[in-house]
């Protein structure tokens, strides 16, 4: 199971990785989402997956599947939920004032001002 | 009073919640953010005063018992931060007054500098690594909405680019504390460091603590990584900048030295190896970009990169003088970046420029601002007796100590170049024949009221400097905790 994860997990950072290096705003951030994604998953493999073990219900239960990563991602998806959101907001508001989603021709200096 | 440490992170967030109710109401904000930050800071000195006295203080939230719940831990290097941190805010507060205008006061700009404090006092006093993240984040989300406050064109395309780069860090954090889970099977930073020393250091966590280089190095502006700061940096108006400068990239810095001092300490030779070699690559690409640049934010901006370079060295050669120099020139940093960039910012809103070029003979015309200047340069650069001599001494010391002939030369030469590029802003921007330059129209009041904050910084930095022997066994509690983790392990697992 762990391995099918790695291999999911792997294509998630591939995507990721050819939308972020696109010129497109809005490509890149639907890199990034798949970027922390696939980096959740990441988290909830490397806890382990529990397979059949019940949670954390009652005292003295030896085999039980480890709540942690599952609080963590929680935390962390939250996080990259309103990240998300704030940048997409943004990136309209940017597209507004430049008239462009290219990253080219977002380089700027000083002088383009 | 087991409650102490978590103020200085609670107060400010208090208070900006308060301030979200007075949002039209620019005098109300303006006192309420100023009161807030001086209860704060009176409860960070009591904190140093606590940690001086009792030892590491540490406490772990919802009386869970020590590794299962999330611990918040403050030891003296972690107090000295957060005060500075809570001090260089109050001035760069004052400065805003009358720097930043009210259209940005009214769209929740005092709010956004409390809740950035907020995650930078956390992350300074976290005792938890998946908490360090959950701070890094409330930090960043502030300083996303600081950096595009006020939708300047320039601003906007900047700060896409500063948030993109920070999203991808954040997603490599959660990436590197994952793999870190899956070895050692906890996040309390304590227990992952006994962890760590049981199994001793194999390849795989080697792995991770190049990870969190990567992670910390995006943030605190490392070598290959600093590449976003210059321009991000440069966009947002003044007061944010010097609260980037001052604040930003010392979180990323304490990180890393936080981690190497207690984490991965068993295969010194790579890992502090690779952190010194980066280290000095990144002073010598601060030292091309602070000569290159004829912007006087620029040339400062790649002054906080060689500050980088010169504490992260510092803190590699792991030996008690290297140490106490990082942590003495990492606070001294905080300090003179505050004080320059707001100096800074009174040169540009007198010249009406940026450009080095276009000024000339403000000596005539504003000579304590060129006094004021003169000092910070000195400070920066480390004349002594001002406060940036201290540290560079105990870090060129330590890596004399430690074996490192050719960095200590590195580091000192890159005093030089410091010294060149804040004094050519000097020369170009102070001295000259004032009438071949046209000053635009300048309100001499305002000009005063941004003065005062800046002397006041100015001073504070010249008595770090100048008090420098008083502070030394602050400095020293600090380092013996770096070197010896048992000491805040102790702290957080016995209690």
């Amino acid at each position: 199971m762990e391995f099918l994860m790695a291999i999911v997990i792997g294509i998630l950072f591939m995507a990721a990785v050819y939308l972020i290096l696109s010129r497109s705003i809005l490509k890149i951030i639907l890199g990034t989402g798949l970027l922390s994604h696939g980096a959740h998953l990441l988290l909830l493999t490397m806890g382990g997956l529990g397979g059949t073990s019940p949670p954390v219900l009652a005292e003295g239960v030896a085999d039980y599947a480890d709540p942690l990563p599952q609080a963590l991602i929680l935390t962390a998806i939250v996080i990259s939920f309103g990240v998300t959101a704030f940048i997409l907001v943004l990136a309209y508001r940017s597209y507004a004032e430049h008239k462009t989603d290219n990253m080219n021709l977002m380089r700027g200096n000083d002088e383009h001002d | 009073m087991i409650n102490l440490l978590l103020f200085p992170i609670i107060l400010p967030f208090l208070f900006a919640i308060i301030l979200l109710f007075f949002k039209e109401n620019i005098k109300v904000q303006r006192l309420l953010t100023c009161i807030g930050l001086l209860i704060s800071l009176v409860a960070a000195l009591f904190l140093v005063a606590k940690v001086k006295a009792d030892g590491v203080q540490a406490i772990t939230l919802g009386s869970w018992p020590a590794p299962f719940g999330i611990s918040m831990v403050s030891d003296m290097l972690s107090a000295l931060l957060v005060t500075t941190t809570i001090l260089i805010t109050l001035f760069v507060v004052l400065y805003s007054f009358t720097a930043i205008g009210e259209e940005r006061e009214r769209y929740f700009y005092y709010p956004a500098i409390l809740f950035m404090i907020t995650g930078i006092n956390g992350a300074f006093t976290t005792g938890d690594i998946f908490n360090m993240f959950v701070f890094f984040e409330v930090l960043l989300i502030a300083s996303y909405l600081l950096i595009v406050l006020g939708g300047e064109k320039k601003q906007l395309r900047e700060s896409i680019k500063y948030i993109l780069v920070n999203v991808i860090s954040s997603a490599l954090f959660v990436i590197t504390v994952a793999y870190l889970y899956s070895v050692v099977g906890t996040l309390n930073m304590a227990d992952i460091s006994v962890k760590i020393a049981e199994i001793g250091q194999p390849g795989i966590i080697t792995v991770i603590a190049v990870l969190f280089l990567i992670v910390f190095g995006v943030k605190g502006s490392l070598f290959p990584l600093y590449f976003w700061l210059p321009g991000s940096y440069a966009a947002p108006p003044i007061p944010v900048l010097a609260l980037f400068g001052a604040l930003l990239t010392k979180v990323g810095i304490y990180a890393i030295i936080r981690t190497y001092t207690l984490f991965f300490v068993h295969d010194v030779g790579f890992t502090h190896g690779l952190l010194s070699a980066l280290a000095l690559l990144t002073i010598v690409a601060g030292c091309i970009g602070a000569l290159a640049y004829f912007d006087v934010k620029h040339i400062i901006i790649y002054n906080i990169v060689i500050a980088v370079g010169v504490i992260l060295f510092g803190a590699a050669q792991m030996n008690e003088a290297g140490l106490t120099g990082a942590v003495f020139y990492l606070i001294h940093d905080m300090l003179i970046k505050g004080a320059l960039f707001l100096l800074i910012g009174i040169i540009v809103y007198v010249t009406g420029t940026s450009n080095l070029r276009k000024m000339g003979g403000l000596m005539k015309t504003h000579a304590p601002l060129g006094w004021m200047y003169l000092i910070a340069a000195f400070g920066l650069a480390g004349i002594p007796p001002l406060s940036g001599f201290v540290g560079k001494l105990l870090i060129v010391k330590g890596a004399f100590e430690a074996g490192h002939v050719l960095g200590s030369i590195i580091i000192l030469a890159s005093s030089l170049v410091v010294l060149l590029s804040v004094i050519r802003i000097f020369i170009y921007a102070f001295w000259g024949d004032p009438t071949t330059v046209e000053l635009p129209t300048t309100n001499r009041r305002t000009y005063r009221k941004m003065m005062m904050p800046a002397v006041a910084l100015v001073i504070l930095s010249v008595l770090y400097g100048v008090g420098s022997e008083w502070l030394i066994p602050y400095m020293t509690d600090a380092t013996d905790v770096l070197l010896q983790p048992s000491i805040y392990i102790d702290a957080v697992l016995k209690e």
